[in-house]
């Protein structure tokens, strides 16, 4: 049922799950518009529906860790500066927060990883990349490189993001879709898509080599750096699953490397 | 060895196992740890069905597939199984255990 008042709202879909968000503040909604420019939609369809409520500043601390939990079909989710329902079967929730991007930032990448799980997808840290049709993901803890494989990536690469990948789980095979969720290159991905033809686990080297990873340690190496919030035992072995299931379908590598583009002439 | 000082165990329902080529991993969801097994604890690991005693399992599973000698054998796979129980893998009870359904089986998003 449509509410007496309608307040204004932003379709954000990323990953091809449009997501709208409901706000009484235009200001607030602009500086959404802006924040995930190439991602908002101008469909009136959104699978699901967040109503945002702001709150007055009052010297909260976003040094927190998250908290996510599962509780009466709802999950919840806080840190210092928000607090936010999810109701995955009524597809609706609730977000209070202040005026500022970094919370919703926040509460989209986590509710994207209730999402994807159920979908045998994933977030993972790690940058990404499309080339010839083909997308590259370079996972690494902060300072691995991940960023650094961005900024290096050649001109005719698309940059899918150099923080946070989106890895979707397609008609049998891996794909990995652009984001908006940055890292210290501040920069949106492009929201465009291609299957996964190689996990490059990053580290920083005297020369650039390429070694096979498979079987316990491609598994290992990809969960430490999948993004997971929820500790439901149900969740952990659907990751788990998921993380197993990757492995099988595409190849995993430790990448080392030199950080000049010369490393780029390795990644095919 | 007396009917009343066998041990039997089982498998937690509370975890994630894939075998991955000749390895088994398995991820714990409480402590989203992850484990792997080596070959004996793989074979313990199983024929952990809770009606199945530890002592028949190092019989016919460790003394009947490698040579080794049974005492030793039923050492290693005390240490294997309470390292296990230790980690919430396996369950171990002088009775046998009944099976236990999932319990992760809660719908969630």
């Amino acid at each position: 049922m449509k509410t007496a008042i309608q307040s204004a709202e932003v379709i954000v879909d990323i990953g091809g799950q449009p997501i709208r968000l409901c706000c009484g503040d235009p200001r607030f909604l602009d500086m959404v518009r802006q924040r995930y420019a190439g991602y908002v939609s101008s469909t009136s369809d959104a699978k699901f529906e967040f109503e945002i409520e702001l709150a007055e500043p009052n010297g909260e601390s976003r040094d927190e860790d998250v908290q996510v939990s599962w509780n009466s079909g709802q999950w919840h989710m806080a840190r210092g500066d928000f607090r936010a329902q999810f109701n995955p079967a009524a597809l609706r929730g609730r977000i209070r927060q202040t005026i500022n991007p970094y919370s919703l930032d926040s509460v989209l990448r986590i509710v994207h990883t209730l999402l994807l799980a159920r979908q045998g997808g994933f977030l993972v840290h790690a940058s990404s990349a499309v080339r010839n049709g083909k997308a590259f993901l370079f996972a690494g803890i902060s300072g691995a490189g991940k960023t650094t494989m961005a900024r290096l990536a050649p001109a005719d690469a698309k940059l899918l993001t150099d923080e946070i990948s989106y890895v979707s789980f397609l008609q049998d095979r891996y794909i990995a879709i652009g984001t908006p969720f940055f890292g210290e290159l501040s920069r949106v991905g492009e929201n465009v898509s291609a299957p996964i033809a190689c996990l490059y686990l990053l580290a920083k080297g005297d020369k650039n080599t390429i070694e096979d990873v498979s079987g316990v340690d491609a598994v290992r190496g990809l969960l430490e750096n999948i993004l997971f919030f929820a500790k439901e035992p149900e969740l952990v072995t659907i990751v788990f699953e998921a993380a197993c299931s990757f492995v099988k379908r595409v190849p995993v590598r430790r990448l080392t490397f030199v950080p000049d583009n010369r490393v780029w002439e390795l990644i095919v | 060895m007396s009917e009343n000082q066998k041990r039997y165990v089982a498998r937690s329902t509370a975890i994630a196992a894939r075998a991955l080529g000749d390895e088994l991993m398995i991820m714990s969801a409480i402590s989203s740890t992850l484990f792997t097994l080596n070959e004996t604890a793989m074979a313990i690991w199983e024929a952990a069905d809770g009606a199945t005693s530890l002592e028949e399992i190092v019989s016919a599973r460790i003394c009947g597939r490698y040579d080794v000698v049974p005492e030793v054998a039923m050492k290693d796979a005390e240490e294997v199984v309470a390292e296990l129980a230790g980690h919430g893998l396996l369950l171990v009870s002088p009775e046998p255990i009944a099976p236990a359904g999932s319990p992760v089986s809660k719908e969630l998003a």
